[in-house]
C-alpha cells in the first residue's frame, strides 16, 4: 500500500493535497450550527449531479415528448420516481442551504478581508446557480415551466433598443418552442454544471487559502503555537470536521427523506400543481409565478412602476438587487467582523434586510392583489393594491441594507473582541 | 440572542408566509367539500378502477397510466382483461379513450383533457365538489352546469344515478353574511360579490331523485375521485413505505454518527 502510495506521490502530489487541504487544514474550533451549510451545498451539488445524470439517460428534450418523458420517469423507469423527486427537492434544498450560507456570512462578516475574494465567487456560484435552476425549470415543459421561462426571457426583452432581438437569440426562435427546450437542456446538463463546479473548486481553493473566518469573526492565524506553527485554536479538517459534518448531513437527509417520500411537491411550493398540466403556448395561465427561490427578485420587479413605457427599470432594480451583494466586503466598514461584537444598528438593519427578502418572496408568490386595496379616501395611496405598496417600501429596506452600511457600520457601537475564539 | 433562535424565528416567519394559500378556493369564494377517499383503501380504488373504465374512459384517456399496473391494487391480469379493458387487448398498454380525441373536440368543443395526472393538478377534494357540482342549466349548450366549474364543456354524464340538482341563489347585503350562509350551507357552496351591497350565494338542492341514493352517489363518486388521485401518482403508497424505513435507517446511522464525532472531539475545549 505504502509502495503504491509512493509511486503515485513520485508522479503526483497525492499525499501533499491531502495533507494540506483536509488532515492539516487547520479550522476553528468554534464552528456552530451555521457551518454546516458548506458541508451540505456541497452533498447537495454531488446528489443533484448523480440523479441528473440518471435523469438524463430517460428524459427526452423535446417538446412533445417531454412531459411524457418526465410521467415515464415516475412510473415505468425503475426507481426513477425516486430520482426524479431528489432532484426535484434537491433543487429547493440547494437554494435553503446557500440562502443560510450566505446568512452566516452576512451574520459573521465572513465576506470581509481578507476573504473578498472568497465571498465573490460565492456570488457568482449563486448567479449560476440560478441558471442552472432557471433552465432546469423548463425542462418538465409544463404550464409553469413554459410560461414562467416566456416571463423571464422577456425580461431581457426589455432592455431598450436590442431587447427584441436579444429575446429572440436566447429562445432561438420567436416564442418559447422545441428550439429553446435543446438549448436550455444543453444549460443545464452541461454548460452550466461545469461553470458552476469550477466555481465551487475556486471556492474551496480560496477557502483553504485565507482559512475559515469563525462565529466569532477573529482570525485564528494570529495566535500559533510557538513549536508546532498551528493555529491554537485550530484543529485539523479531518476527523474533526468531517465527523462533525457527517452529523450534519445525517441530519440533512432526515429532513430531506421526509419532503421525498412524504411530501414531495413541497406544498406546492417544491413542484406546482399547474406543472402537471402539458404546457400550452395557446393558453395563459391565470396566475405566473416562479419557483420560491426566485420570488423576492419577481417581488422587486413588479413593485416597480412601469416607465416611459417601459419595463426595463424593474428588471433593473432585480439586477441590481443582486449586485449589491458583489460589493459587502467593501460597503461594511464595521470594526469588528461577527454579529456578536456588533451593536445594534447592525443587528437591526440586518433583521430588518432579511424580514424584507422573507415578507418580497412571498409577495412574489401571490397576486398583486392579496391583501385588497387601500380605500378611496388614503391620501396619495387611493385604491392602490396594497401588496404592491409594501412590496415598494420592502425593495427600498432591501437597498438601503446595502446604500447605507458604510455608514452606519462605522457608527455602530461595537464591543470588544476577545483575544482568542470563544465556545 | 444567540442565533439559532434568529434561524428559529425566521423558520417560523417564513412557514407563516408560505402557510397562508397562495390562490385558494376560498379566495375566490368558493367552498369545496373534503373527498372521503383513502389511498390505503383498496377496495374503494378497485371499484373506482371500475367506475372509471365504465364511465371516464370512453371520452377521457389517462395515457401514461397502464392497465398491467392496476395489479397494484390487488385486480388480477384476467379481471383486468375482461371487466376494464375495452379498447385494447394488450395488458400493458396505456389507458387511451374509446373516442378518438379529433371527434370528441368537434362534439364538445374541447377535447376532453387527459386524466393521468389531473389529480395533481386540481387536488382530490376539487375533483369530488366538481363531480356532486352539476345542476340543470337551460342556457347551456349540454344542459348542465357545475358550480365548480362554470360552463364547462362536459355534460353531466352520471345524471341518471345522480338524478337532478338545481341551483339557489340567495342574495345576501354583505359579505360577512354571504361568508356566513356558505359556511352554514356545509355542503358545496360559492359566494360571489355582485356590487358592494350585493352577495349571491349559490348552492345546490336534489330536484329528482336519481337511481342511486345522494349517499350512494357520493361514494361512488368518491371511489371514482380516490382512483383519480392514485393513478396521479401510482408510487404513492410504496414511496411512503420506503419513507418510512428510511427514517428508521438514518434514525440509527444519526446515532452513531453522533457517537463517532463526539468519540473524537473528547479532546477538544
Amino acid at each position: 500500500m505504502q509502495k503504491i502510495l509512493n509511486w503515485i506521490d513520485d508522479r503526483f502530489p497525492l499525499t501533499a493535497l491531502w495533507k494540506s487541504q483536509i488532515s492539516e487544514y487547520y479550522a476553528p474550533k468554534n464552528f456552530n450550527f451555521w457551518y454546516f451549510m458548506g458541508s451540505l451545498a456541497l452533498v447537495v451539488l454531488v446528489m443533484q449531479i448523480l440523479t441528473g445524470i440518471f435523469l438524463t439517460m430517460s428524459y427526452k428534450p423535446d417538446a412533445t415528448k417531454a412531459f411524457e418523458s418526465v410521467e415515464y420517469i415516475m412510473r415505468d423507469v425503475a426507481g426513477g420516481w425516486f430520482i426524479r423527486y431528489a432532484h426535484s427537492t434537491g433543487a429547493s434544498a440547494f437554494f435553503i442551504v446557500i440562502y443560510l450560507h450566505m446568512f452566516r456570512a452576512l451574520l459573521y462578516g465572513s465576506y470581509r478581508r481578507p476573504r473578498e475574494l472568497l465571498w465573490i465567487v460565492g456570488c457568482f456560484i449563486y448567479l449560476a446557480l440560478m441558471a442552472e435552476a432557471f433552465f432546469g425549470y423548463l425542462l418538465p415543459w409544463g404550464q409553469m415551466s413554459y410560461w414562467g421561462a416566456q416571463v423571464i426571457v422577456n425580461l431581457f426583452s426589455t432592455v431598450p433598443v436590442i431587447g427584441d432581438d436579444l429575446g429572440t437569440w436566447i429562445r432561438g426562435d420567436y416564442t418559447i418552442s422545441d428550439v429553446t427546450l435543446n438549448r436550455f437542456f444543453a444549460f443545464h446538463v452541461i454548460a452550466v454544471p461545469l461553470v458552476l463546479l469550477i466555481l465551487v473548486a475556486v471556492h474551496v481553493m480560496a477557502l483553504h487559502e485565507v482559512g475559515s473566518n469563525n462565529p466569532d469573526g477573529i482570525e485564528i492565524k494570529d495566535k500559533k503555537d510557538p513549536v508546532t506553527g498551528h493555529p491554537l485554536d485550530g484543529i485539523p479538517f479531518h476527523p474533526y470536521y468531517t465527523v462533525k459534518d457527517l452529523v450534519g448531513v445525517v441530519v440533512f437527509l432526515i429532513f430531506f427523506s421526509i419532503v421525498v417520500f412524504f411530501w414531495p411537491d413541497g406544498g406546492g411550493y417544491f413542484l406546482e400543481a399547474n406543472n402537471f398540466i402539458p404546457a400550452n403556448p395557446l393558453q395563459t395561465p391565470e396566475h405566473i409565478a416562479p419557483v420560491w427561490y426566485f420570488t423576492p427578485y419577481y417581488a422587486m420587479l413588479r413593485a416597480v412602476p412601469s416607465m416611459m413605457n417601459s419595463q426595463f427599470w424593474g428588471v433593473l432594480v432585480m439586477g441590481a438587487a443582486v449586485v449589491m451583494l458583489f460589493f459587502l466586503p467593501w460597503l461594511d466598514r464595521g470594526k469588528v467582523k461577527s454579529i456578536r461584537y456588533r451593536g445594534s444598528l447592525y443587528k437591526g438593519w440586518l433583521a430588518a434586510f432579511v424580514i424584507s427578502f422573507l415578507i418580497l418572496g412571498y409577495l412574489g408568490v401571490v397576486p398583486v392583489t392579496v391583501w385588497g386595496q387601500f380605500g378611496e379616501k388614503v391620501p396619495l395611496l387611493a385604491t392602490a393594491d396594497k401588496a404592491t405598496v409594501i412590496a415598494r417600501v420592502l425593495t427600498v429596506v432591501y437597498f438601503l441594507f446595502f446604500i447605507l452600511m458604510p455608514w452606519y457600520t462605522v457608527r455602530d457601537k461595537t464591543k470588544p473582541v476577545p483575544e482568542r475564539v470563544t465556545a | 440572542m444567540k442565533p439559532i433562535r434568529v434561524l428559529v424565528g425566521f423558520i417560523m416567519l417564513a412557514a407563516t408566509l408560505a402557510g397562508s394559500p397562495a390562490v385558494s378556493a376560498e379566495e375566490s369564494g368558493l367552498r369545496l367539500v373534503p373527498a372521503p377517499a383513502h389511498r390505503l383503501d383498496m377496495e374503494s380504488l378497485q371499484r373506482g378502477a371500475r367506475n372509471f373504465a365504465n364511465y371516464c374512459l370512453n371520452c377521457h384517456s389517462a395515457q401514461y397510466m397502464r392497465y398491467n399496473r392496476l395489479m397494484d391494487l390487488g385486480i388480477s391480469e384476467q379481471e383486468i382483461r375482461d371487466n376494464l379493458m375495452f379498447s385494447t387487448d394488450k395488458i400493458g398498454s396505456t389507458m387511451i379513450a374509446t373516442v378518438p380525441k379529433a371527434d370528441a373536440a368537434a362534439w364538445f368543443g374541447t377535447a376532453p383533457p387527459d386524466l393521468s395526472v389531473e389529480a395533481r393538478v386540481r387536488g382530490k377534494d376539487w375533483l369530488y365538489s366538481y363531480l356532486i357540482g352539476f345542476y340543470r342549466d337551460e342556457k347551456t349548450v349540454t344542459g348542465w352546469n357545475n358550480l365548480v366549474f362554470n360552463n364547462v364543456s362536459m355534460p353531466h354524464v352520471l345524471w341518471e344515478r345522480s338524478g337532478v340538482q338545481t341551483l339557489v341563489e340567495t342574495e345576501y347585503e354583505d359579505e360577512e353574511k354571504a361568508e356566513a350562509a356558505v359556511i352554514a350551507a356545509k355542503g358545496l357552496a360559492l359566494a360571489e360579490r355582485i356590487n358592494d351591497h350585493k352577495y349571491m350565494v349559490k348552492t345546490l338542492a336534489q330536484d329528482q331523485p336519481g337511481t342511486m341514493s345522494t349517499v350512494e352517489y357520493r361514494a361512488f363518486v368518491a371511489d371514482l375521485v380516490n382512483y383519480l388521485d392514485y393513478i396521479g401518482e401510482p408510487v404513492r403508497n410504496k414511496r411512503i413505505n420506503i419513507g418510512m424505513g428510511v427514517l428508521i435507517y438514518l434514525g440509527i446511522l444519526l446515532i452513531f454518527a453522533y457517537a463517532l464525532k463526539r468519540a473524537y472531539w473528547k479532546d477538544v475545549h
